[in-house]
């Protein structure tokens, strides 16, 4: 699959499996676009050339309406920013895919939506609003929405960010329980190196618009790859430069002008 | 210099192009939603009130005054020819066929329609619309439709508060102030305003006028740039463009109207 902004290739002939019913990590650079593979992944963006297929079906093939089953059937997303609907308290926002999408009453939605506020540890914080909550409780509750409707396929896109260790360490274990306990599969998005490998079958290292190793944790953790080994160590030096390209520094700042 | 004038009168008539493709292939998004705005009535009672109710002050407060400088005005003007008892017909002529619409539709782009846009705007750029759409919900029908329907709904009727109030406005000032007769008042507004004419007419004007407003200010926070400055844009472009259509149809439905 190839993928464009304007005239910026991001992607070039990326090709990936995501195998069914495993933890599968997607890592790399910032601004290698890993939440536009989500989108992508998703339907919320179209490739240029290539397919993306989800359960058997070509994603950017369907029409509105079957994008929308089979999101509703298999797709689950925790966003970046949360994207909590604002004018909706906690409860509410949990409650929001269940009452869009079963016929539950309200009392069953309400002892689903009690359990998986009590996943993530924000059960006594239902009543509170969007703009109540930390960046961190936020995506907690997004999560917490995210697998309300138990979808076949999670993606989450840098669950860890803004969580103190304690959360951290309950959110890891639970992406991993979740997983294993109904058989999801998971993928995720992340540059929490350490959190992420220790919960994922495999790790796919994408960079400049393709993927540069791939591979269970503990293969990369032996790859020789100076990507590997540059990305996983936090490296300066290395195939991914620190600098946006840009000219040598002492000629910037001999010139004269902005 | 030449070719960059022309350079820029090119991208800027290509970007109105583009944009008023993006507005009607939005139009015809919303449009097969809108029963659903009917379904989910909850949701179409809230925003009746945040664009409706809450316009209603502004549009009383609005219309007593335009009645009441109207009655005034007209007094000034009719008094020379002895002819200060058709102040009612000055008011009412003018109030039901041009000011109440127009004058309505002015205050609710600027209170309800830059609202409109700043909300959706807001709902983007913090990827709510995104979120909902990957919960398989259509943000057509959950979130554009019901403002589009409330807008649809608000407009009229805000526009018969305005008229009645401004009417009641000019009355009280023809009577209290200017010692006109009550009764000669309302007979001559009884005698010759016609309904279908003048009152139809206007609130024909009220519904066009408030399709388009509604449609710009959805539109807008729909498509703005999800950044500070873009919604800020966005929202002063619903206010302008808004402004400038009800100005332009008016005159176009007007014409069309009492042609004959």
């Amino acid at each position: 699959m190839s993928f464009s902004r304007g005239s910026r290739k991001i992607f070039d002939n990326l090709n990936m499996d995501i195998e069914r019913g495993k933890v599968t990590a997607i890592m790399g650079p910032s601004g290698t676009g890993k939440t536009t593979l989500l989108k992508l992944i998703g339907g919320q963006l179209k490739p240029d050339t290539g397919s993306i297929l989800v359960d058997g079906e070509n994603v950017h093939q369907l029409g509105k309406r079957a994008l929308y089953d089979l999101r509703q059937r298999t797709m689950g997303m925790l966003f970046q920013s949360g994207a909590l609907l604002t004018d909706l308290s906690v409860y509410d926002n949990v409650a929001f895919p269940l009452r869009e999408h079963t016929k539950l009453t309200e009392s069953g939605i309400r002892h689903l939506v009690l359990l998986k506020l009590n996943a993530v540890g924000l059960r006594g914080a239902r009543s509170l609003m969007p703009n109540e909550l930390s960046g961190g409780m936020a995506r907690r509750v997004a999560l917490a929405r995210a697998i309300a409707l138990d979808p076949a396929m999670i993606m989450y896109d840098e669950p860890f960010t803004g969580q103190d260790p304690i959360s951290m360490g309950v959110l890891v274990k639970l992406i991993r329980d979740l997983n294993h306990a109904l058989d999801l599969t998971s993928v995720v998005v992340s540059h929490d190196v350490a959190e992420t490998a220790s919960i994922s079958d495999y790790i796919y290292l994408i960079a400049e618009g393709r993927v540069v190793e791939q591979g269970t944790p503990d293969a990369l953790g032996k790859s020789h790859s100076g990507w590997v080994d540059q990305f996983m160590n936090g490296l300066a030096d290395g195939p991914v430069p620190f600098q946006y390209p840009a000219p040598p520094l002492v000629d910037e700042l001999m010139q004269v002008g902005p | 210099m030449i070719q960059n004038s022309l350079q820029a009168l090119g991208h800027s008539t290509l970007n109105a192009f583009s944009r008023t493709g993006r507005a009607t292939l939005f139009l015809l998004g919303v449009l097969p939603s809108l029963w659903a705005a009917l379904v989910r009535l909850p949701l179409l009672i809230k925003q009746l009130y945040n664009v409706g109710v809450q316009t209603l002050s502004i549009i009383l407060v609005a219309g007593v005054f335009v009645g009441m400088v109207l009655a005034l005005q007209s007094y000034i003007v009719l008094v020379d020819f002895g002819a200060e008892e058709s102040i009612s017909l000055m008011v009412s002529l003018s109030i039901l066929r041009e000011l109440g619409p127009v004058f309505t539709g002015l205050l609710f782009a600027g209170r309800a329609g830059s609202a409109l846009t700043a909300e959706i705007g807001l709902m983007k750029s913090t990827e709510q619309l995104s979120g909902m759409e990957m919960m398989a919900v259509d943000p057509m029908k959950y979130v554009m439709a019901p403002r589009f329907m409330a807008g649809l709904i608000s407009v009229p009727l805000l526009t018969i508060i305005f008229m009645a109030i401004a009417i009641l406005g000019g009355y009280y000032v023809s009577t209290e102030m200017l010692g006109q007769d009550g009764g000669v008042f309302w007979s001559q507004m009884h005698a010759k305003v016609d309904f279908y004419e003048d009152v139809m007419n206007g609130i024909i004007k009220s519904l066009v006028f408030g399709f388009v407003i509604v449609w710009i200010a959805v539109f807008e926070g729909y498509d703005c740039v999800p950044t500070s400055e873009g919604l800020g844009q966005a929202t002063t472009r619903t206010v302008v463009h808004s402004s400038l259509a009800v100005l332009g149809l008016d005159f176009i439905l007007t014409a069309i109207m009492f042609a004959s």
